[in-house]
């Protein structure tokens, strides 16, 4: 089914689907800001992103065709030139960032009139739409600098956007602040990495700086140095614990949109690069056996895995309570990663995928629950599950996946991460993660307890769905999530060729 | 010892800078202060840039004298034997005759200033929306103002919760 739909694309569009993936989305945000009103604001980013998906599922066939999809930039050819390269690791990451774009896109509509302003519908329009180029430009781009570039991209447009919540709570304000001074932190020291390798390999492109940090010495200083910096910069904007303070403010009073939107993708990308520079860029065997980088990641994340967890107990907020979840679960796929295995590797991918469609959805019925009864405290959410059920019931799954309940998402990927802990002799990360799941029980059982067993606080509250196009997408994502949950093997096969890809560049070494 | 001192001149003033900046960033609780220093440390990294791309003796990269005639053709070596010494071998390497600094440090560090600027107009912006809504630049005192807002909250639901 899905050569039928591209071969029906212009061939135009096929022969250069990495860079249309990247510009069309940029383009568009350019012309959102002339468009008359925010509704075709709207229908532009719809656009945009469905044509950015479909340049996503080009790229599958072709890297399903001949492995990598490698586009030269200006007709320069790399190293000297910037490349767009698609392999079996980043395809994974344009399709979540693209599926997921379309779904908020569609998605967006009703929020977003209730919670801006009328007069900057067109702007935030062009704000997440650049967001949106920025996010997919870091998991196509084979350049180090590049990526740096396109990480900046989206990251100021989410400033912008995280401070755009502050017309309904002012809080929003240094929120956005707080997370513009850590993000850009992080992306500089971002950059002084990128400076280290440059001087010790002379080359910017990941493919050729691998091949020539092959042959130099494991205990040269600047790159030690460079792979210190790299990791620090990347683990802020991945939420990393404890490089994650900016995390739970910036999504609990950001536009229900952005919240959503960045739960799913911002970080997911920050970890890509992570996965991109530890394990292509530098070697496995560099990066695990020489630094010994399990020793550090593998701690952090169980930490993060039982103190955010168990700070999410605690919030009466329910945006806040998703928030500290979220880096619990950022530690899942770092622990993942850390074991350095190839198993270890796509059981992180694997959850990585599986979180961004369970929080999508948590963080969609939320939306849905500020649009018709404005207030997101566990107290406002009361009773809610009798007026409006079908809302309700998809938080309800999302939820329950994200404790890990069986078939759903959630169970299988905690499932095969436990399986790759066993299977590396990690016994007590395997039960951290059992210890992690409980805490999920309490705080995701609170909500549910409230949403389900409690009569409304409000009498006023009367039976509101949200609307119909809140409903749709936050359908999908939730049947998504049930649907992996019985028949995983596709996107298994999926991390695993991610997982591959990763470990060795095709094509080279 | 002086002269280990003077021949990394650059990376010192960077050390220095970058540390200035980042103690001013998590120190000040102004945040125009903060912004400040944030930029300072995004300076010492344009400075790292482009010392890295410095190479001694070498002028701005841009083709000048014999290399600038023999621009596009293959410049003839054997008319001009070794009075440059190792200068010149080292040149030949690269089929030119003067030395030029690598210039795509440059041109990365003005991607990186542009990319600065954008951060720091940003950054401008939400601390005048700040000013606006809380009256104060001091990220105590609005972190102050949040605490009491949210304890006053969390009075309301109890009182709405009880009766």
């Amino acid at each position: 089914m899905l050569e039928t739909i591209i071969s029906a694309l212009p061939d135009m569009m096929v022969a250069n689907a990495a860079p249309l993936l990247v510009v069309v989305p940029l383009m568009l945000a350019g012309i959102c800001v002339f468009v008359p009103n925010g509704r075709a604001a709207w229908v532009l980013t719809i656009l945009g992103s469905i044509i950015s998906l479909l340049c996503a599922l080009t790229l599958l066939l072709q890297v399903g065709a001949q492995g990598v999809v490698s586009y030269h930039l200006g007709g320069f050819a790399p190293p000297l030139g910037i490349e767009f390269r698609v392999d079996g690791l980043n395809i994974l990451f344009l399709l979540l960032v693209t599926c997921i774009g379309v779904l908020a896109a569609i998605f967006s509509w009703p929020t977003v009139e209730a919670e801006i302003r009328a007069e900057k519908h067109r702007l935030f329009y062009a704000a997440h739409l650049i967001c949106f180029t920025g996010l997919s430009g870091v998991a196509i781009t084979g350049d180090a600098f590049n990526l740096f570039v396109f990480l900046e991209i989206s990251s100021i447009s989410t400033y912008v956007l995280v401070a755009l919540g502050g017309t309904r709570d002012r809080r929003a304000f240094p929120a956005a602040f707080n997370y513009l001074m850590m993000g850009t932190i992080g992306a500089t020291f971002f950059v002084i990495g990128v400076g280290f390798l440059y001087a010790a390999t002379g080359t910017l492109n990941m493919v050729d700086m691998a091949e020539r940090l092959a042959l130099i010495d494991a205990d040269n200083r600047a790159v030690v140095a460079g792979f210190a910096f790299i990791v620090v910069g990347l683990g802020v904007k991945a939420a990393m614990w404890p490089l994650h303070q900016w995390l739970p403010n910036a999504y609990a009073y950001a536009p229900s949109f952005v919240t959503m939107f960045l739960s799913a993708t911002a970080t997911k990308v920050a970890i890509y690069a992570l996965v991109r520079f530890g394990f292509t860029v530098f070697a496995p065997e560099y990066t695990f056996e020489a630094l010994n980088v399990a020793l550090i990641f593998g701690p952090l994340a169980m930490i993060a895995m039982l103190a955010c967890s168990f700070q999410a107990v605690f919030q009466t907020d329910v945006r806040r309570m998703l928030a500290y979840s979220s880096v619990a679960q950022v530690g899942y796929m770092l622990l993942g990663i850390a074991i350095g295995t190839s198993a270890g590797l796509s059981a992180g991918l694997f959850h990585l995928v599986n979180h961004a469609l369970m929080k999508g959805a948590l963080f969609m019925a939320v939306a849905g629950v500020v649009l018709t009864y404005q207030g997101t405290r566990i107290t406002d959410f009361a009773g809610l599950g009798r007026a409006a059920p079908l809302t309700m019931t998809a938080f309800a799954i999302a939820g329950l996946s994200l404790i890990g309940m069986p078939l759903t998402a959630g169970f299988q990927s905690k499932w095969y991460l436990l399986q790759a802990m066993l299977d590396a002799g990690w016994g007590i990360a395997a039960v951290v993660i059992v210890a992690s799941s409980f805490l999920a029980v309490i705080y995701m059982g609170r909500v549910l307890q409230a949403v389900f067993f409690q009569a409304p606080v409000n009498p006023r509250k009367q039976r509101r769905e949200a609307p119909l196009l809140l409903l749709v997408p936050l359908w999908i994502l939730t049947l998504a999530t049930l649907y992996i949950g019985v028949q995983a093997d596709w996107i298994i096969d999926l991390v695993q060729a991610a997982a591959q890809a990763s470990f060795v560049p095709e094509g080279v070494l | 010892m002086v002269q280990f001192i003077l021949e990394r001149a650059n990376y010192w003033a960077i050390i220095g800078l970058m540390m200035v900046g980042l103690y001013i960033t998590f120190q000040s609780a102004n945040m125009i202060k903060r912004l400040v220093g944030l930029s300072i440390f995004q300076t010492s990294v344009f400075l790292f840039y482009i010392t890295l791309g410095k190479v001694a003796g070498g002028s701005a990269p841009i083709l000048f004298g014999r290399d600038a005639k023999g621009h596009g053709a293959k410049v003839d070596h054997s008319a001009d034997p070794g009075t440059h010494g190792t200068e010149v071998a080292h040149a030949e390497t690269h089929g030119l005759i003067e030395i030029y600094s690598n210039p795509l440090p440059h041109v990365l560090i003005l991607t990186a200033i542009v990319v600065g600027v954008a951060t720091l107009a940003v950054g401008l912006a939400l601390v005048v929306r700040i000013r606006e809504s809380y009256g104060s630049i001091e990220s105590d005192e609005v972190r102050r103002m949040d605490i009491g807002v949210a304890d006053a909250q969390d009075a309301d639901a109890l009182v709405e919760a009880t009766s």
